[in-house]
């Protein structure tokens, strides 16, 4: 099935994609900063978006394996709960906030937040993130292949990082943690999914220092 | 000023609340935590009072001639706009904040009296969607529980921007109630202090959100209202930024309006009273030419049906209950006050809803005290007191002639006080002056 956004609107790509009761293979031409594309997808779908998508790609996707040949704006599988969305470019601020499941792989940067408020979605950024990633992540994996902005994992909860560059600082309670081997295993596994020949060795761990879990007084500056 | 015996004044500034507060203060060095609404006297609608009807207008006979209390929400966009038979709703209360129990019984009382109730922070348990005919889903910043599939069985979702109690603020839940479920649902580690965030975490700004609804709106087919909520401010532009954000219905929280838990600073001295909001809501959606085209909810404080009759004269197409729903089931009833003395508090004045440790078994995840609350009772109760509402708001719009409650309006009513007069923008009682307002003659 196909769709050229040339002549065909987002709301009728986003009716038959949710109308359509066994998987299929779908692809959409002429996008050029569309929004809302491929949102509240529950079958599984193979759906290919050719240009620039606009915010929110992919929202709330199920089962559904995404592919976006261009740049992604802010939210790209934001609250996914399963499947995988694959964005060839970069992904703006927000990337898979809030995503309970599957998988998200970026193969440019993500701007700042990505993965925000994280509940168990797995997230490999195969260039750099901005500032504030992973804020209060509270599971799930974000893997960074390339340097992070400020305020890494800031107020993390049990969500883990893998960074193979420099972290420019962690936020509030994020902290250096030891590798373990099921750690390694964690990172191998989630750089195969990605298409990433990255070697795991080469990244260090953060996660939640777990301090902040209980309101303390004499933690009162961290607040 | 309290004076005990003679020559013994306390002082107006430093009163036997505020020592104590800086001596709590002093002891813990941590702000106090509580549940509950505003409890400062602020203007409210005990400070306005209906012009029944006499020689200028014809009343309707109680009982006899027809006066409706049905409303439709959500006609802007929404496929399946919702309908109910009463203006009186019930607000969005967590699973987490209350019990289980407490959830089934708002549920049930709704479905009785005919009207929607609300899920809250930490997502839709299969009970309350079970026992709701008409469920509104609340879209919260911290998202804990969101997921699609509860989204496509809500009837209407609500993006909450913020709450009466705390605009500008997150929520919290703190570690004594998060259960085993509770975490489970918020995905969070059991027994810590849940935060939930103060701002969303995909979107900023008006722009941002309209973009956001059409996410959700395509997301569910265009079927469902969509509510947009934010607490009393800066009420007139958040209303129009609303309209423009594209909601089907505009839910206005005034600051006696109630949490499970906020900061006592902050459900004190931020936001303003929901009788000064209303006149704000209405005036940008006239303005905008979406009154009652944008349905406008209004809570926080609402207790009786001359409350919900004030409202609809002000201008709001319906109301939500929160705090008095939860009395209505029992919340600081007379029978639990031995059991409210043993935890410090007495009934009438309970407000730790955060402790997990409601007499009542309504703002607790504790198995033994959620067991004394029975849904079905306090369903019963509920829509007995749903009922009441609805009936008294329908005797005093009778009274002004009116054959529904939203034909109620602002000439119906006069103020006892200046400050409600311009709250509320209605003549101050005995006069045709308005403060603000070019002055008429008298």
């Amino acid at each position: 099935m196909k769709f050229d956004l040339k002549k065909d609107s987002v709301r009728a790509v986003n009716q038959a994609l949710h109308d359509l009761a066994q998987p299929a293979d779908v692809s959409v031409d002429h996008i050029s900063g569309d929004h809302n594309l491929a949102v509240g997808l529950n079958r599984p779908h193979k759906v290919t978006l050719n240009g620039h998508a606009g915010y929110y790609c992919a929202g709330m996707n199920q089962q559904a394996e995404v592919t976006v040949h261009g740049n992604v704006g802010q939210g790209v599988a934001e609250n996914m709960m399963s499947g995988k969305v694959h964005v060839f470019g970069n992904a703006s601020q927000s990337a898979g906030a809030t995503a309970h499941g599957g998988l998200l792989v970026i193969e440019g940067d993500a701007a700042a937040r990505c993965g925000i408020s994280m509940k168990g979605v797995d997230i490999v950024v195969k260039g750099s993130v901005g500032h504030m990633s992973a804020f209060m992540g509270q599971a799930g994996a974000l893997v960074v292949c390339g340097d992070a902005g400020d305020a890494l994992g800031d107020s993390l909860y049990e969500a883990h990082i893998y960074v193979k560059g420099s972290v420019a600082s962690l936020g509030a309670d994020c902290v250096e943690k030891s590798m373990r081997a099921e750690h390694l295993e964690e990172l191998t596994r989630l750089l195969e999914a990605a298409g990433s020949d990255e070697d795991p060795a080469d990244f260090k761990r953060y996660g939640s220092a777990r301090e902040l879990y209980n309101f303390k007084v004499d933690n009162v500056g961290a607040y | 000023m309290t004076m005990k015996n003679p020559g013994m004044i306390e002082s107006a500034t430093f009163n036997r609340d505020v020592i104590h507060e800086i001596q709590r203060a002093a002891d813990t060095g941590i702000y106090d935590i509580r549940g509950f609404g505003a409890k400062r006297h602020v203007p409210h609608f005990d400070d306005l009072l209906f012009l029944g009807a006499s020689m200028s207008r014809y009343p309707l006979e109680g009982y006899r001639e027809k006066c409706g209390t049905d409303v439709t929400l959500g006609t802007r966009f929404a496929k399946n706009p919702i309908k109910l038979d009463t203006v009186v709703t019930i607000a969005g209360m967590s699973f987490g904040a209350l019990s289980a129990n407490a959830k089934e019984a708002l549920g049930r009382g709704a479905n009785i009296a005919g009207t929607s109730t609300t899920t809250g922070d930490g997502g839709m348990t299969p009970e309350e969607r079970k026992t709701s005919k008409t469920l509104v889903y609340q879209y919260l910043p911290s998202r804990y529980g969101m997921n699609p599939d509860d989204l496509r069985k809500a009837d209407a979702i609500e993006v909450v921007l913020g709450q009466g109690a705390k605009p500008g603020g997150g929520g919290m839940l703190l570690g004594q109630k998060i259960t085993d479920r509770v975490a489970q649902m918020r995905t969070l580690p059991k027994g810590i202090d849940q935060r939930s965030a103060c701002r969303h975490p995909d979107w900023t700004g008006p722009d941002d959100l309209a973009i956001k609804i059409e996410e959700l709106r395509e997301i569910t087919d265009w079927q469902v209202p969509i509510y947009i909520k934010v607490g009393a401010t800066r009420t007139y532009y958040d209303v129009k930024l609303a309209v423009k954000a594209g909601a089907d219905v505009i839910v206005v929280d005034g600051m006696q309006g109630g949490t499970a838990a906020t900061q006592d600073v902050f459900i004190e001295h931020v936001g303003i009273p929901t009788m000064a909001a209303i006149p704000q809501a209405v005036k940008a959606l006239q303005e905008m030419d979406m009154h009652r085209k944008v349905q406008l909810i209004v809570s926080g404080g609402i207790r009786s049906g001359a409350d919900v009759a004030k409202c609809m004269a002000l201008g709001a197409d319906a109301v939500a209950i929160g705090t008095a729903a939860l009395v209505a089931l029992g919340c600081n009833h007379p029978k639990w006050d031995a059991d409210y003395q043993k935890i410090g508090s007495a009934a009438g004045f309970y407000d730790d809803y955060h402790e997990g440790k409601c007499p009542a078994g309504i703002s607790t995840q504790d198995e033994g005290l959620a067991a004394r609350l029975d849904p079905e009772d306090g369903g019963r109760r509920l829509a007995n007191y749903l009922n009441v509402l609805t009936l008294e708001a329908q005797t005093l719009a009778r009274a002004c002639g009116k054959s529904h409650l939203h034909n109620l309006e602002p000439e119906d009513l006069v103020a006892l006080n200046v400050e409600a007069a311009a709250m509320a923008g209605v003549p101050l009682a005995g006069t045709s002056w308005i403060p603000g307002r070019e002055s008429a003659s008298s």
